[in-house]
């Protein structure tokens, strides 16, 4: 990798890596100690979303409790990717039982270890969207509710990757999935009502409930030791994107994360007791179409001609999500070591001069400069 | 102590003499007593350290024992009907895992349509799970049966469903002697789990297994349930020895010395049907009963010895295979491959319709005389006439409407306890 001139003004921010931080600040998978939990060697696709994901989680959470950990699975890439026979990834106690089950199995953990008197080993339990919104979500929302200690993570690639690329209730709309192709009247997904799981979590009132990227995992680590500071039922929904499934390039698994947070597709936040307490502000905003373009789910609304009225829509969602969470900074400056951002995306963005950034964005214009005339 | 008790309190108290370290149960009948006393005996601290999950589904309830049995702790759930179907996915997983869960079977009919009362099909329809399946014909039985199921489960460290007629035995008030603690805790270890999720020795529980040893973790789930065979026999022997009861085993004979005829049966409907055995001993009539007590694993050897002198065999049972025909009876047949046989394979009390004395009485004298023909389905106390009432609609070609709808206009009416 080539080497990164570090410009004078990046210093005190998290871009310069930990060579110019202080120890303390340094990322979980920046140490040394750092305990690779899950370990090399197993079979995720190149640029797997998830397989980061679940890294970043749980190497920080084997940090946060000293190692006494235990993670429950669910069915899934992350399942199947990490254990075929006679061969596992995990450095730590893991047990994989069903797809819709890991919640329960994880509090069934809890209350193993409570009764044995064991409440220093934590709990973690991992799905991906389908074991989590879909097959998983009874069980979920019944751990929820008792208020078990566990902490519950969802690795959120939007769609049944495992089985060949389905459509789940995490699935956007517009995307082209195996069993929503681009074909019929409205070509990929439909609009439905989403189902956002995180404001879910937040309506039972449980002690945390965060979203996070892959992108950042300094933010990822830091809301994972949070999650371990408390007790009760915690949930943290990671976006996790897929080359595979999305059709985007390996290299655009970060670029893709960033995207989808500074578009305000994906909101970044993190909420204590039902009420948001933080939320990442957008740092260089974004429209839709940046996201969109680079993974070929979304292909059909740019080829053979750009479909201005679905765009317009997911721009609509996404302008929700940052009227919703307040997600544009108020101050455009330079955030500090703590703080949920980092800049690299200015240094490697290859798409030329960013717009100007605009709370109403306006979709026609943006097309017509990423895409000519539209219609 | 002798004690005037329900069967599922009485059911209830004994599990919680097992000390189970967690409890995870969903509501449904009949088996709502036994958890909520388990409740009440966790919520005054009189199971402490027991955790209780109230979870939200079946499904929840046993994949909440999958994860406490994986992390070291005694696992405990009770369910019945639906609620066994719902948990299906995860009984196959707590038994190919191997996890020495202990469950209550409250046995009771499967829908549609809906029925809250009595038969076998919840139990029959997981036969195949690769749980060990116990039966109980009394509520002594029950509880005896729960104290020995820990034992076997733990020590080989497989699921163990210990089936009690719902109702039947559930809700019956009966003479009961709930063992005491401290002869339970000597005939009982402390559990010693064969795997454990355990920091200080982080293991892999539930890999992707593919062509290359899948039947080989098959065979040795399939070998572990033959080595209930040989286990089942002593520890009920032992628990005898400590107890002074006759509990659990395979089998139980009842007066099949010289038996022309043998009546095959699981569960609460024995009493019965050796009530008529003993009322035919009276006439002459060379007859007795086989209590199968495990019917998984299928103890062939000894239910082939135990019906080796009979002439016939009449099998009762509360399910039957839609389509194909009895269950148990093939299992029997099964046994008896070895030798042409008279086994006549009888379909009784479903849905909660009580097996009378006078009935089996009626069915054995047709069996005798030869009005039923064995090696076919026979249904008991079956209303014909109904049958044909409903039948006829169907042949008039006009839209007859659901089934069960149609019968329960047809028969109308009914007072509670004249079914």
């Amino acid at each position: 990798m080539a080497e990164q001139q570090i410009k004078g003004y990046q210093t005190g921010t998290f871009v310069v890596g930990n060579r110019l931080l202080d120890p303390e600040q340094r990322s979980t998978q920046a140490r040394t100690e750092r305990s690779n939990t899950l370990t090399s060697g197993h079979r995720a696709c190149q640029g797997c979303g998830e397989a980061l994901g679940a890294r970043y989680t749980l190497d920080a959470a084997m940090r946060a409790t000293d190692g006494n950990l235990v993670a429950c699975n669910a069915t899934g890439c992350l399942e199947v990717f990490s254990t075929p026979y006679p061969e596992s990834s995990w450095q730590l106690p893991w047990v994989h039982s069903l797809f819709g089950n890991a919640p329960a199995v994880a509090a069934g953990v809890a209350a193993a270890l409570k009764a044995k008197g064991r409440e220093d080993i934590r709990v973690v339990g991992q799905a991906g969207d389908g074991g989590t919104v879909d097959i998983g979500f009874g069980c979920l929302s019944g751990m929820f509710e008792r208020n078990d200690d566990v902490l519950f993570v969802c690795y959120d690639n939007e769609g049944y990757m495992n089985t060949g690329v389905q459509r789940s209730g995490a699935t956007p709309p517009a995307a082209r999935t195996a069993n929503t192709k681009p074909v019929g009247p409205e070509p990929g997904n439909v609009f439905g009502q989403g189902k956002n799981v995180p404001m879910i979590a937040m309506a039972h009132e449980i002690p945390y409930v965060a979203t996070a990227t892959v992108a950042e995992p300094r933010d990822l680590e830091r809301k994972v030791e949070r999650a371990m500071e408390l007790r009760g039922a915690r949930y943290i929904h990671v976006f996790v994107p897929c080359p595979l499934g999305w059709g985007a390039a390996s290299k655009d698994t970060i670029r893709l994360a960033r995207l989808v947070k500074e578009t305000g597709v994906f909101p970044v936040f993190a909420a204590e007791d039902g009420e948001v307490t933080e939320v990442s502000k957008i740092r260089r905003h974004v429209p839709v179409t940046e996201y969109l373009k680079l993974q070929r789910r979304y292909a059909h609304l740019f080829k053979p001609e750009v479909n201005t009225e679905v765009i317009e829509r997911l721009q609509a969602g996404a302008d929700r999500n940052i009227r919703r969470f307040d997600l544009l900074a108020t101050d455009e400056g330079a955030d500090f070591p703590g703080e949920a951002t980092d800049q690299a995306g200015e240094l490697h963005d290859e798409s030329g001069t960013p717009p100007a950034p605009d709370a109403d964005s306006n979709t026609t214009m943006l097309l017509k400069e990423t895409h000519g005339n539209p219609r | 102590m002798l004690e005037q008790l329900e069967g599922s309190q009485a059911v209830a108290r004994t599990i919680g003499m097992c000390r189970p370290e967690v409890i995870a149960a969903y509501p449904i009948s009949p088996q709502t007593h036994i958890v909520e006393k388990l409740s009440d005996l966790v919520r005054t601290g009189e199971l402490d350290p027991c955790e209780y999950l109230m979870v939200e589904s079946e499904f929840g309830a046993m994949s909440a024992c999958i994860g406490a049995s994986a992390a070291g702790a005694r696992a405990y759930t009770a369910t019945a009907s639906q609620g066994l179907l719902f948990m299906a996915e995860a009984l196959y997983n707590a038994s190919g895992l191997g996890l020495p869960i202990v469950m209550t079977l409250a046995n009771r009919a499967i829908g549609a349509p809906i029925n809250i009362w009595n038969d076998h099909s919840d139990a029959m329809s997981q036969r195949d799970s690769g749980w060990i399946q116990l039966f109980a014909e009394t509520n002594q039985g029950a509880c005896d049966v729960h104290i020995q199921a820990f034992r076997l489960a733990e020590q080989l460290s497989l699921p163990v469903m210990v089936c009690m007629d719902g109702f039947i035995l559930t809700h019956a008030f009966e003479q009961i002697d709930v063992p005491d603690q401290e002869r339970v805790d000597s005939f009982l270890p402390a559990f010693e789990p064969q795997q454990m999720l355990d920091p200080a020795d982080p293991m892999t529980i539930g890999a992707m297994v593919g062509p290359e040893a899948f039947t080989e973790v098959k065979y040795l789930m399939h070998a572990k349930q033959l080595q209930a065979l040989d286990q089942i026999p002593p520890i009920a022997a032992e628990f005898k020895e400590a107890f002074g009861r006759d509990s659990g085993g395979l089998v139980r004979g009842y007066r099949t010395e010289d038996a022309e005829t043998i009546v095959v049966a699981l569960g609460s409907v024995l009493g019965t049907i050796e009530d008529v055995v003993d009322e035919l001993r009276e006439q002459g009539v060379k007859i007795g009963a086989l209590a199968i007590r495990c019917f998984r694993p299928w103890p062939i050897d000894e239910v082939r010895e135990a019906l080796k002198g009979a002439d016939r065999v009449v099998v009762i049972e509360k399910a039957f295979a839609v389509g194909a025909g009895g269950i148990v009876g093939q299992n029997v047949r099964l046994a008896l491959s070895f030798r042409q046989s008279n086994i006549f394979d009888v379909v009784a009390g479903l849905g909660g319709r009580p097996v009378t004395r006078r009935s089996l009485g009626a069915l054995f004298e047709d069996i005798f005389e030869g009005r039923i023909e064995p090696n076919r389905l026979h249904f008991l106390d079956l209303k014909t006439d109904v049958i044909e009432r409903e039948f006829s609609r169907l042949e008039k070609g006009q839209k007859p409407g659901p089934n069960a709808e149609n019968i329960l206009r047809d028969i109308g009416t009914v007072a509670s306890g004249s079914h």
